[in-house]
């Protein structure tokens, strides 16, 4: 097994200043719009843009929450094991919401596919877009694309993309891994 | 882990302490899903389930009808007053039948202790027991821990006593071995003739005066007296019954703490129970109610993603 340091520290932390620039270029002082991480290491990268926003963007009201796919997947009794959900915290409707889906990740598109399915029990939004730290061109199994990217990657199937945190993992990087 | 170490969920004896773990946090979730707006998620649609009651029951069988829904899976109910069980089918034959028509899973409530069980060794689908007889009613338990565990934050360490009937309780047996699991303290309480002869072999105690076992718990689950089930009298009157067993406002109001009041339902007011107890803030019967469709949309959840396509 092989890794690879695609995005250190330093340059983790501009892409992130660079995406929360984006998302004020386009949802402004955020009175409309609500940040949605997914599930469940989509998290870490909503909480440190909205923290970002917050302290260097002065940006006062950002409403953001948590959304879990998991009963919402379409690989439910698929693979070997069961799936263990994680909590969704939406403490809000987000009808007639801008919402940004925020996932660190992008890969096949089939969990933006649930998150799609899964956000419409919570009201009818009026737009939704996404936010994805790595995209991972060439590999999508469905017709989905982000909005905001941190960074673009060719990866082949048997290589992983995994992305580290501080408050998880004790540092910002992201590792291509060959399996 | 995240997997059950059951393939069927045939009573609260066949789980381990994981196992009930599992099926609480799965619950954590569903319960807020069923807060949400739109309280359905599309986990089981290709899944098939059958509801089989050969035995009178509401809140049960609305129960686990709403948590199968809610879960997306396709429901067929039957009930034997409406069947062929009535022209002399016996029960693997009525069960094959209606799993021919490609049904996956199995909930079961049926009068004969034990009948969940001959059931699994017999036909291919994932069984519930629902109830059978006086043996076992596990999801009953799994959500009376689960309130006690909502309202208490955990199980382990706790006082619970079990009042009433509990000769004729299949509530009664799961719930003691659903507590002792977690590590709670079980006695039951009631009149010796609905006591079982040797119920303390559970390694329960064993109470007759209601007062001093109030004293004692933290939570009181009060058991219905089952009176179509008493083929002779237990007890001289329902009126002595309530003297002695029942509990009223001013019993709660003169203990030395605060108690939780359980009730599996249904209630007879006014017998094991009186209105202002079950009314309450005391009472968490509702609740009970309202966990009992998580519980099941757990239980059902997990069982589910056990069956291979």
């Amino acid at each position: 097994m092989s890794q690879k340091v695609l995005l250190n520290a330093k340059e983790v932390n501009i892409i992130l200043h660079r995406l929360a620039c984006q998302l004020i270029e386009k949802h402004n002082d955020f009175s409309n719009t609500v940040l949605i991480g997914l599930q469940p290491r989509g998290i870490y990268l909503a909480d440190r843009l909205t923290k970002i926003l917050k302290s260097d963007y002065k940006v006062k009201d950002i409403k953001s929450g948590q959304l879990d796919i998991t009963f919402y997947r379409d690989d439910f009794r698929r693979g070997d094991k069961t799936l263990k959900a994680n909590s969704t915290e939406l403490n809000f409707l987000v009808e007639d919401k801008n919402i940004v889906f925020i996932d660190d990740v992008l890969y096949t598109g089939r969990s933006i596919r649930a998150a799609l399915t899964a956000i419409q029990s919570f009201g009818r939004p009026n737009e939704i877009e996404l936010l994805t730290l790595i995209d991972r061109r060439f590999s999508r199994h469905l017709p989905i694309q982000p909005d905001y990217r941190g960074r673009q990657v060719d990866a082949i199937n048997n290589e992983k993309v995994i992305v580290h945190w501080q408050e998880n993992e004790g540092e910002d990087a992201v590792y291509l891994i060959e399996k | 882990m995240s997997e059950l170490s059951v393939n069927h969920l045939l009573g609260i004896k066949y789980l381990n302490k994981k196992d009930i773990q599992l099926i609480f946090e799965t619950a954590d979730h569903f319960k807020e899903v069923i807060n949400r707006p739109i309280k359905k998620v599309p986990s089981l649609r290709d899944i098939t389930i059958a509801n089989l009651f050969f035995e009178n029951s509401t809140r049960t069988k609305l129960s686990f009808e709403l948590a199968e829904k809610r879960l997306s899976a396709d429901v067929i109910n039957f009930s034997s007053g409406q069947s062929s069980v009535k022209k002399g089918e016996t029960l693997i034959d009525t069960v094959n039948n209606i799993l021919s028509m490609k049904v996956d899973m199995v909930v079961m409530r049926h009068p004969n202790p034990g009948a969940g069980i001959f059931l699994s060794n017999h036909v291919n689908a994932s069984i519930v027991n629902a109830g059978d007889g006086a043996h076992e009613h596990p999801t009953q338990a799994l959500l009376d821990s689960y309130s006690i565990r909502e309202k208490l934050g955990e199980v382990k360490g706790k006082k619970v006593v079990i009042v009433g009937d509990v000769l004729h309780s299949r509530v009664a047996l799961s719930n003691i071995f659903a507590l002792q699991l977690q590590g709670a303290e079980v006695m039951v309480c009631g009149p010796k003739t609905l006591l079982p002869k040797y119920i303390d072999k559970l390694g329960v105690k064993v109470e007759t005066n209601l007062r001093k076992a109030l004293n004692w718990c933290d939570v009181a689950n009060m058991l219905r007296v089952q009176n179509e089930r008493m083929d002779i009298s237990y007890f001289p009157s329902t009126r002595e019954y309530t003297q002695q067993f029942g509990v009223n406002k001013d019993l709660l109001d003169s203990l030395d703490k605060e108690i939780i009041i359980m009730h599996p339902g249904p209630i007879n007011r006014g017998v094991e129970i009186t209105s202002d107890v079950a009314d309450s803030s005391q009472a968490i019967i509702l609740d009970q109610v309202e966990n009992g469709v998580a519980i099941r949309m757990a239980v059902i959840y997990l069982l589910a993603s056990k069956i291979k396509q």
